[in-house]
């Protein structure tokens, strides 16, 4: 069923066949037949972002809490150029996200034409894969190849780089189905010798733990099923990586929390003293393991990665699984059950007492006390208050992001969406915007830092045009509180531009925008003010004054193992030597 | 702690079970990337090298199945055990590359490069040159009365060595293709 139209149609009509139902985008001279077709047509949503770089956060956000692919639209030069933080953003996370970008006619191509970068260039090291669709005929087939990519296997950014005279010319359409998705079908099954291998590791292993990732929340809901079977059936504790937090319930009795540099005690310390770790779709980030060499040192791992590359990249392991986390699991499962659901049970609930002592010291604890809201008491009442809604959160990057991630407990997968890989402050409003439009009847909350939010506060014009109402939460410390944290316990208290000087009023900001803001200083009113927010019927800006120098606790220092971590107000003078300074 | 009854490491068909340990020997290997030939596939190689740190010896590619559009990139690369899986796997994730052979641990493999050598020189030079290129087996490309351009194939060591003799010769410039390699035997 091969059709005549032009490029740009073709756009749309892939778009379409992909079943995209929204689009981040803007404007520019290089996609103005895009916008064309855009224009005539009802099928697809444009969502006007207010720049490119919020456009691709937008989508990325979209694409996390739906697991569809998300799609941004940019024009060509600096368009292109504004989408790059986030390409590498989704890069870094496996975010499957498509970018068109406009591109200068074929015939003006390296001619230092008007709004000419070498786009595909510039984004080939920060995109699963990019093309330059230089042909109409070609076009349909690569953007359905696009979608492929994006989608399959470890997930990830890809972008198309569209010409004008592509756009404009006319071509035959490749439907998705005729459409060859050419070699590239990663493997999802797992070698079953390595699962029955890991099987049997599982029923002898004295001190096991599930350490999970972003991967299980990858692999889909099932995938998120399987292994709350697997963990409930076995017994065995659980904790994840900042991106992997809702694949088993923050509620859930074998859940030990959050592991990694700001995760919890009793996590890191499972980790450190298990016998048998068994990562899922993690990748052995160096916010998780610290000092390499010391990192849990008398125990066998297991890693199931769909990227083989991940495997043995970072940490040598003794069970490598490349495969699917869905699939890995339904045959660890079946293999588990046909042996005869053996665990060593006297020896797993000596472990979980262990835990439960490491657990008892409290790593989180905190004293919320006089007239000023600590950040931790402020996200322990948003918890409190905004559990039982239909609630997604995202957030910027700093102490904030690491005290929602420990503060706030998330039940359920695709509910949680942070800048992890990256760590890119200004990811968290536009990435809000993203949820809310996939969620339009759901409680969105970007959890920000002051200084974080105002690189993307620019959205707050696409927040009030598209009536979404996105609930800015921001700790106001009046600091780039993590840098501040770093500055003191690394570099001898010097505070080297770690301020956030002549802030805005947040609130006059608010209604700048014809926004609702809300200022809140007192712990008393905290809970009103919280409460107002949630229901208000539109996007809030909560300015939420908190304590200017708390630091985030329980804390790995870079160089150091996990069962060196600061607690609370430790006295934490000196106690990175001069290794740790050089890492980050 | 008593002992997980396990044996160590992963089992035999497993791909990332080539050595027992991480060693700190620096290895050099040969491998064979069979890509799409389309726009942009060496950069990203390239790219994917300089990216993250690793060592090009040599690079060769050319296409070898036109109707396929297949290239085969030759790469030789020094490394680490470890940086050498990481490579490998890392080759492998880049869409259009289709199969990534370590020729220098699948088995015994044949390594060919091509050299064209500028000699210059008159006398006995020029005479102890021809005799030496006939030693080799290199053929004369390229003669004027004071000149000559040799061409010589052959291993990458042969070629270094030829090299070396003729320096103190009158050798004037080299080009070398990099290395082909293929796996022996009937596959
Ligand atoms: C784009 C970008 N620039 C710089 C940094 C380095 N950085 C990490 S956290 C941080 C401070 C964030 O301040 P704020 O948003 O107020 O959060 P807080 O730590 O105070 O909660 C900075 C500058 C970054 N992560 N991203
Ligand atoms: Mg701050």
């Amino acid at each position: 069923m091969a059709r005549q139209m032009t490029g740009a149609k073709m756009v749309v009509q892939a778009l379409k066949d992909q079943g995209v139902d929204t689009v981040f985008g803007y404007p520019g001279g290089a996609v103005l037949p895009i916008y064309d077709e855009i224009f005539q047509q009802n099928d697809i949503k444009h969502i006007l972002v207010r720049h490119e770089q919020g456009a691709v956060h937008a989508a990325e956000g979209y694409a996390r809490s739906t697991g569809k692919v998300g799609v941004a639209l940019v024009t060509s030069g600096p368009g292109a150029t504004n989408a790059v933080t986030g390409l590498t953003d989704a890069l870094l996370d496996s975010i499957p996200i498509v970018v068109l970008s406009g591109q200068v006619p074929t015939f003006m191509i390296g001619s230092d034409a008007f709004q000419e970068a070498d786009t595909v260039g510039i984004t080939r090291p920060c995109t699963k894969h990019n093309w330059l669709a230089k042909e109409t005929d070609t076009l349909a087939e690569t953007l359905h190849q696009a979608f492929h990519v994006a989608r399959s296997g470890r997930p990830g950014p890809v972008l198309v780089d569209i010409p004008k005279d592509t756009q404009f010319a006319s071509g035959t359409y490749t439907t998705r189905q005729e459409t060859k998705t050419s070699h590239y079908e990663p493997q999802l099954k797992g070698d079953i010798t390595e699962i029955t291998a890991l099987v049997e590791l599982m029923e002898q292993a004295e001190r096991p733990v599930f350490y999970t990732g972003g991967g299980v929340i990858n692999s889909g809901p099932a995938a998120s099923q399987l292994l709350r079977e697997l963990v409930d059936t076995t017994g065995f504790p659980i904790t994840s990586t900042l991106m992997g937090l809702g694949a088993y319930p923050g509620s859930g009795k074998n859940w030990i929390g959050m592991l990694g540099m700001h995760g919890l005690y009793e996590a890191n310390m499972a980790m450190h003293d298990c016998d048998l770790m068994i990562n899922i779709g993690a990748r052995f980030d160096d916010r998780i393991t610290g000092l390499i060499s010391a990192f849990s040192p008398n125990s066998k791992k297991a890693h199931i990665d769909i990227d083989p590359s991940s495997i043995n990249k970072v940490i040598r392991v003794d069970i490598p699984i490349v495969g699917d986390v869905g699939h890995v699991l339904e045959d660890i499962l079946k293999v588990w059950k046909s042996r005869g659901r053996k665990t060593n049970k006297e020896a797993v609930a000596k472990w979980q007492a262990q835990i439960d002592q490491w657990r008892a010291i409290k790593c989180l604890d905190f004293k919320q006390e006089g007239k000023t809201i600590k950040p931790q008491h402020a996200l322990v009442r948003l918890e409190e208050l905004t559990k039982k809604y239909d609630r997604y959160i995202t957030t910027e990057v700093g102490q904030h992001q690491m005290w929602a991630a420990q503060y706030l407990t998330f039940d359920d997968p695709n509910r949680w969406m942070t800048s992890g890989g990256l760590g890119t402050m200004g990811y968290g409003f536009p990435a809000s915007i993203g949820v809310q439009l996939a969620h339009p009847d759901a409680l969105v909350i970007n959890v920000a830092g002051e200084a974080s939010w105002l690189m993307n506060m620019q959205e707050m014009g696409t927040a009030v045009q598209f009536r979404l109402p996105v609930k800015q939460f921001i700790l106001n410390n009046e600091r780039l509180g993590m840098v501040r944290q770093w500055q003191e316990l690394l570099h001898g208290e010097r505070y080297s531009h770690s301020w956030s000087e002549a802030l805005p009023d947040f609130v006059k900001l608010a209604e700048a925008f014809g926004a609702k803001g809300i200022l809140c200083s007192d712990p008393d009113d905290l809970d009103d003010a919280i409460m107002e927010m949630i229901t208000h019927d539109g996007p809030v800006i909560f300015d939420c004054l908190v304590e200017k120098h708390e630091n985030c606790f329980p804390m790995i220092p870079s160089g150091k193992p996990h069962n060196e971590m600061l607690l609370g107000e430790a006295e934490t003078q000196g106690v990175i030597q001069s290794g740790g300074a050089v890492l980050v | 702690m008593a002992a997980l009854k396990i044996k160590k490491g992963a089992s035999s068909h497993s791909a990332y079970n080539l050595r027992p340990t991480f060693s700190d020997v620096e290895e050099v290997h040969t491998l064979a990337v069979l890509v799409t030939n389309e726009p942009g596939v060496l950069a990203r190689v390239i790219g994917l090298f300089s990216g993250r740190g690793y060592n090009i010896e040599s690079l060769t590619v050319a296409e070898v199945d036109h109707t396929g559009h297949t290239s085969r990139i030759t790469i030789v690369t020094k490394g680490k055990p470890q940086i050498i899986e990481q490579i490998k796997t890392q080759l492998g994730r880049i869409v259009p590359v289709h199969e990534v052979h370590d020729l220098t641990v699948e088995g015994p493999s044949v390594e060919r490069e091509l050299g064209l050598f500028k000699v210059a020189g008159e006398g006995d030079k020029r005479v102890e040159a021809m005799r030496l290129a006939d030693i080799f087996r290199a053929n004369v490309v390229d003669t004027t009365l004071e000149s000559f351009v040799f061409e010589l194939t052959g291993a990458p060591e042969k070629i270094d060595a030829f090299a070396d003799l003729m320096r103190p010769l009158g050798l004037v410039e080299v080009a070398r293709t990099g290395v082909a390699a293929l796996a022996r035997g009937a596959h």
